[in-house]
């Protein structure tokens, strides 16, 4: 079977940017608009392609997906055995993420035609578009782990432009910066991982790194360093690098802030795909987590779990409601992480990271359809903020019915998407960790209660006075809304343990009506108080926030983590390393150049006076010279 | 008569042309034309030298011409060329190229900034193609000294006062090198009882190791002042700062790659045993010098010094890749002085660039110029994102070479070392990040600037350049890395054997 075109895939958003990038200006910026969409249109229809092609055609050999290599090139040599290549790989998750990451993308790109029409720089967001899509869709074919490193900085880059598209607002360069310093350090992590690893294994290759019984891994895990092998330390620092892209706690300070950038960027990057890639990293390396260092699993449940309830806490609090999105995406993502953490290799074992994998497909389709209906309303009342919205349903009755859909997949009501995926991980959670398992019970129905604590705020509730009477968005806004919707509503259905598992067997996931029955009641829970407290105006709002008192005041204000990175970097970094720095260079390492200098010009001042040019003073010096000789001759003589 | 004669040839007799024209319009077509040639003929000899070794050349050295002009000392005009010497060449006809079309609004003396600017790089040249020790040395002198009137007389601020410091450490550098020079020189002995200047030579005849390790510090912090090693590194900042924009471009894309080139060609390649014995001072310090340039960057206000002090950073991973004594390593050093050489040029013809239009430097008194001068502040943004090694720019390449290099050393001591300098990414993203924060987004701070003008064609040509050659090593590199890792192989044997030879 031929895959060779699929470098297309990333090939065509390259190019796409290339061109509007350095020719955009000169036409139309709708032109600009029009080639992006067409060419992630073509992306798009290669991916399903593919997608059908390696699931259906090729399918299974010796019960196992196979993993294609479709096309490789060397990039640079380092040393004799590292060399970086780039090329495709086509595995059942790096085919899923084609998938995922065209579909949102392209519907990204058809939702801005109308959203972002009349900004000033739209032939440049597009492009920053298409350079996005391209980064994205190079890191999930990557066929070695350092080709992964390469688009995981790119797209990291892309989200800097993006995040800092409105850059005369001080707040999304100051968001835009934060983003890429925050991941920059944790990338950090990443390839110290990645050369220690490589040091030891000597390659870079997926295709030995992901296989357990490599003969490369003999060396790494014999050796150890501050009494934990040094795979382990490999391990722990590249999940570093992906907790940082998405954005685990304590590295997730990034992403509330990243909301400045126009809304259809958060669906696309901070919600359905880049944020995602943390997990698709764990996933991709997953094969030498379960063998070789299931302590850095345990960290990732943790880490994983932890957040989900963190975040959660939070998006309740929050009022803009992009923030609460992006809580929510937080909290998501945790669950994908955490469901990787409990999962096992082979088999019905390796449930989580299936479920992993489902979810992030499904989240994608859920999360990005928020975000988009969040920019709808943004779109109609010019504001971010749930205080100043209400009664909408009326006037935007496509996104309203649309954003339900959403609440209900990401709460977890059946039949809608998100129901399957979360009661898998809940399913995985559970026999792994009761613990997690509990925390997971509590994060689901703070999920649903701040969803609807969302919708109901921004549909129901009391109507406040618009200045202009908000209107539905226009069609090419509210089709990819009732694409993704449709999307939301039955992507559950898909067979995913079929296509996707740890060891590329499919199995056949079981429902567990144990998990799944109380799961739904908690959320159910979770959309009654909600419903009870801001269907309408309701006074027990005030009163209940009050009650909390200083531990809302703490939740509402993130828990502080941002105050502390702030004194981190600008009271320690700033004042206390940079700034010495810069004084102690000038002052005492030139200050010592400059001395010697004044000391040399100094002498030199004292003693020119000896070079005076006057005959009589040398004739002085030469007469007292021949006398005190002459004394000293004399003197020894007797 | 060598490829390599032309050169030398080609500067001086756009020099002369120079002295021929009556103004300094004319003046500026001449040196332009003449840097043009230059550049076409670097990539002439490219392909000669590709050509070369395909015809199965293994020589360590191509091109060699050697004509005797000091017979009684054997001081001979001995040149020759290694992939290392090529590609260094490249980089130093691109440098000039951009530098010329950046000072094309020169005013003030036009014809003698241009005659000093094109002596300066008649130095260059002349160093990277010379094999004879002292030959090189005069082409250092003849690079270095021209600086000084380029800075005083076309300077600004404390012009005098930088003029003299940089010259004066520069100096202070050569004596120690020539102290380093005569030390060799006089140790290796030809079969015919005359001592020699030649590398080659002198690479054979294995200087014992007592001399190595007399003259091995001479020479090594001699060329290290040069390339801005710690602590010798303050003329950086106030040379910089006082210098016209080409002669910036110039002195720190390509003068500062002197220093690294001869510290190993020179120093480490002559001197391998002690270069092993002593690597881990100058590791120390190289450590030290990234990390700490590049937080000193981030509280500087004056855009050059922020360069100035991000050199400092670059050039130390370049000593330090060096004394990582490993293909891999060595390879990403030379990769790294190209690539800082590209970034810093472009860097400093754009601040040259703002700051003839702002009339200030001070980043804090400016802001939100990506409005009004987009060409300028894109490609000042493009320039930063090489220098914070952003992949598909060519200082990524540079820096994940050295990287996995110094990985290779298992050891405590280098690991530390290595893992310190991997640091460095995060502080370098910082202060880029913070200067275009501040000077290019955010709202308009200065209404006078409203109606800058962006760039005009000839300084698109300059920045669009050095942009192309930023961006065609970041996506293509394996040519340039296969093109320098081809003569790596004689320096990484004889450091590598001397190990061996080494008894603690």
């Amino acid at each position: 079977m031929n895959y060779s075109y699929t470098i297309w895939i990333p090939l065509v958003p390259l190019l796409v940017f290339l061109f509007t990038g350095l020719a955009g200006s000169r036409f139309k910026p709708m032109i600009s608009g029009l080639i992006g969409t067409t060419g992630l249109l073509v992306s798009f229809l290669l991916s399903l392609v593919t997608a059908w092609k390696f699931f259906f055609v090729s399918g299974l050999s010796g019960g196992a997906y196979s993993t294609i290599i479709a096309a490789r090139t060397t990039w640079l040599q380092l040393t004799d055995y590292l060399k970086i290549d780039l090329g495709v790989m086509l595995d059942p998750i790096s085919v899923m993420m084609l998938v995922v990451i065209t579909t949102v993308s392209l519907m990204v790109h058809i939702y801005s035609l109308g959203y972002m029409k009349g900004e000033r720089g739209f032939e440049r967001f597009y492009s920053f578009l298409s350079l996005f899509t391209f980064s994205m869709l190079g890191l999930v074919v990557a066929t070695n782990i350092f080709q992964m490193y390469i688009f995981w900085e790119l797209v990291g880059v892309s989200s800097y432009l993006l995040i800092g598209f409105y850059y005369e607002r001080p707040s999304a360069v100051a968001a835009s910066k934060k983003a890429f310093i925050v991941t920059r350090f944790a990338d950090l992590g990443f390839l110290i991982g990645i050369l220690l690893l490589s040091f030891y294994t000597k390659t870079f290759d997926f295709a030995e790194l992901t296989n357990p019984q490599s003969p490369v891994f003999t060396t790494i895990t014999s050796t150890s360093f501050m009494g934990l092998s040094v795979i382990t330390w490999a391990m722990l620092l590249i999940f570093m690098g992906g907790a940082g892209k998405s954005a685990m706690f304590p590295l997730h300070i990034w992403l509330p802030d990243a909301m400045e950038g126009p809304t259809p960027v958060s669906a696309l990057i901070h919600a359905a795909t880049m944020v995602v890639a943390g997990v698709y990293l764990v996933a991709r390396m997953f094969p030498v987590y379960i063998a070789y260092t299931p302590g850095a699993l345990t960290v990732i449940a943790w880490v994983g779990g932890f957040t989900s309830l963190f975040a959660a806490a939070i998006a309740c609090t929050q009022f803009d409601i992009k923030r609460v999105l992006a809580y929510s995406t937080l909290s998501q993502i945790g669950y994908m992480m955490l469901a990787l953490g409990v999962s096992g290799y082979e088999g019905e074992h390796g449930l989580g990271y299936m479920a992993s994998m489902f979810h992030l497909f499904t989240h994608a389709m859920f999360k990005a359809l928020l975000f988009l209906g969040a920019g709808s309303v943004i779109h109609a009342v010019h504001s971010n903020f749930m205080n100043e919205m209400g009664g909408l349903r009326k006037y935007l009755p496509v996104t309203h019915l649309t954003f339900l859909v959403a609440c209900l997949a990401i709460s977890g009501i059946p039949p809608f998407a998100g129901f399957f995926s979360k009661d898998e991980i809940l399913v995985a959670a559970w026999q792994h960790n009761r613990l997690l398992f509990s925390m997971e019970y509590l994060v689901a129905g703070l999920t649903a209660f701040y969803m609807f604590r969302l919708y109901f705020g921004i549909f129901w509730n009391k109507t406040p006075h618009y200045h202009h009477t908000p209107h539905e968005s226009p069609l090419t806004m509210t089709l990819p809304l009732v694409f993704l919707a449709l999307g939301s509503a039955f992507t559950g259905f898909i067979p995913f343990g079929s296509f996707i598992s740890a060891d590329h067997r499919p199995f056949e996931p079981e429902m567990h009506l144990n998990i799944a029955i109380p799961s739904v009641l908690i959320a159910l829970a979770g959309i009654f108080i909600a419903f009870i407290l801001y269907r309408k105006e309701n006074p027990v709002v005030a009163r209940f926030i009050n009650i909390l008192g200083s531990f809302h005041k703490v939740v509402y204000n993130k828990f502080y983590i941002d105050e502390v990175y702030l004194f981190v970097t600008k009271r320690i970094l700033f004042n206390l390393v940079s700034r010495p720095v810069a004084w102690f260079d000038r002052h005492i390492v030139d200050g010592t150049m400059n001395g010697i200098a004044r000391v040399i010009s100094f002498t030199s001042e004292k003693i020119k006076g000896l070079q005076s040019g006057q005959l009589q003073h040398y004739a002085l010096a030469f007469v007292s010279g021949a006398i005190i000789l002459v004394l000293i001759v004399l003197y020894n003589l007797s | 008569m060598s490829i390599l004669w032309f050169f030398i040839l080609i500067p001086v007799l756009t020099i002369t042309g120079i002295l021929f024209t009556k103004d300094g319009r004319s003046a500026r077509v001449v040196a332009a034309s003449g840097m043009l040639v230059q550049l076409i003929l670097s990539v002439v000899l490219l392909f000669m030298y590709y050509a070369q070794r395909h015809a199965g050349n293994t020589a360590e050295m191509l091109f060699l011409s050697d004509y005797s002009w000091f017979p009684s000392l054997n001081i001979r005009f001995t040149t020759g060329v290694d992939g290392i010497a090529v590609s260094m060449i490249l980089l130093t006809s691109t440098v000039v190229f951009a530098g010329i079309f950046a000072s094309w609004e020169m005013e003030n003396l036009a014809r003698e900034f241009f005659i000093s600017l094109i002596t300066l790089a008649t130095g260059v040249f002349g160093f990277f193609i010379s094999i004879d020790l002292f030959t090189m040395f005069l082409f250092y002198e003849l690079a270095v000294i021209p600086m000084y009137l380029l800075i005083g007389i076309w300077g600004s601020g404390p012009k005098e006062y930088s003029a003299m410091k940089l010259t004066l450490m520069l100096m202070g550098g050569s004596a120690l090198l020539l102290v380093g020079l005569l030390g060799i020189y006089f140790n290796s002995t030809l079969e015919n009882g005359q001592h020699t200047f030649n590398l080659l030579q002198i690479a054979e005849l294995q200087l014992p190791v007592g001399v190595q390790r007399y003259f091995f510090p001479f020479t090594f912090v001699g060329f290290g002042v040069l390339g801005a090693l710690f602590p010798l590194h303050t003329w950086s900042p106030d040379g910089h700062a006082s210098a016209p924009t080409a002669v910036s471009m110039l002195h720190a894309g390509v003068l500062m790659k002197l220093g690294g080139y001869g510290c190993f060609r020179v120093a480490m390649y002559l001197m391998p045993t002690a270069a092993n014995e002593m690597a881990w001072i100058f590791i120390i310090l190289t450590t030290v010098s990234v990390v700490y340039g590049a937080f000193g960057a981030i509280w500087q206000k004056d855009l050059k010094y922020i360069n100035a002090y991000s050199s400092v950073s670059h050039c130390g991973l370049v000593i330090f890749a060096l004394l990582m004594m490993n293909k891999t390593s060595m390879n990403g050093a030379v990769i790294q002085m190209i690539s800082h050489g590209l970034m810093t040029a472009l860097f400093f013809a754009l601040i040259g660039m703002i700051y003839g239009r702002t009339h200030t430097r001070m980043i804090n008194e400016m802001g939100g110029l990506m409005k009004v001068i987009p060409f300028l502040s894109v490609a000042y943004v493009i320039a930063g994102l090489a220098s914070l090694g952003l992949p598909g720019l060519s200082g990524f390449v540079a820096e994940m070479t050295v990287f996995a290099g110094a990985f290779q050393h298992p050891d405590t001591f280098h690991r530390i070392a290595t893992i310190v300098v991997t640091t460095s990414i995060v502080v370098t993203a910082v202060y880029i990040l913070r200067v275009v924060g501040v000077l290019l987004l955010g709202p308009l701070k200065n209404d006078h600037f409203e109606h800058l003008r962006d760039a005009r064609w000839y300084e698109r040509l300059s920045a669009g350049t050095l942009l192309v050659a930023i961006a065609g090593i970041g996506i293509a590199p394996l040519w340039l890395s296969n093109l320098i890792g081809g003569s790596l192989g004689p320096y990484v044997t004889r450091l590598a054997g001397a190990i061996t030879g080494l008894n603690f």
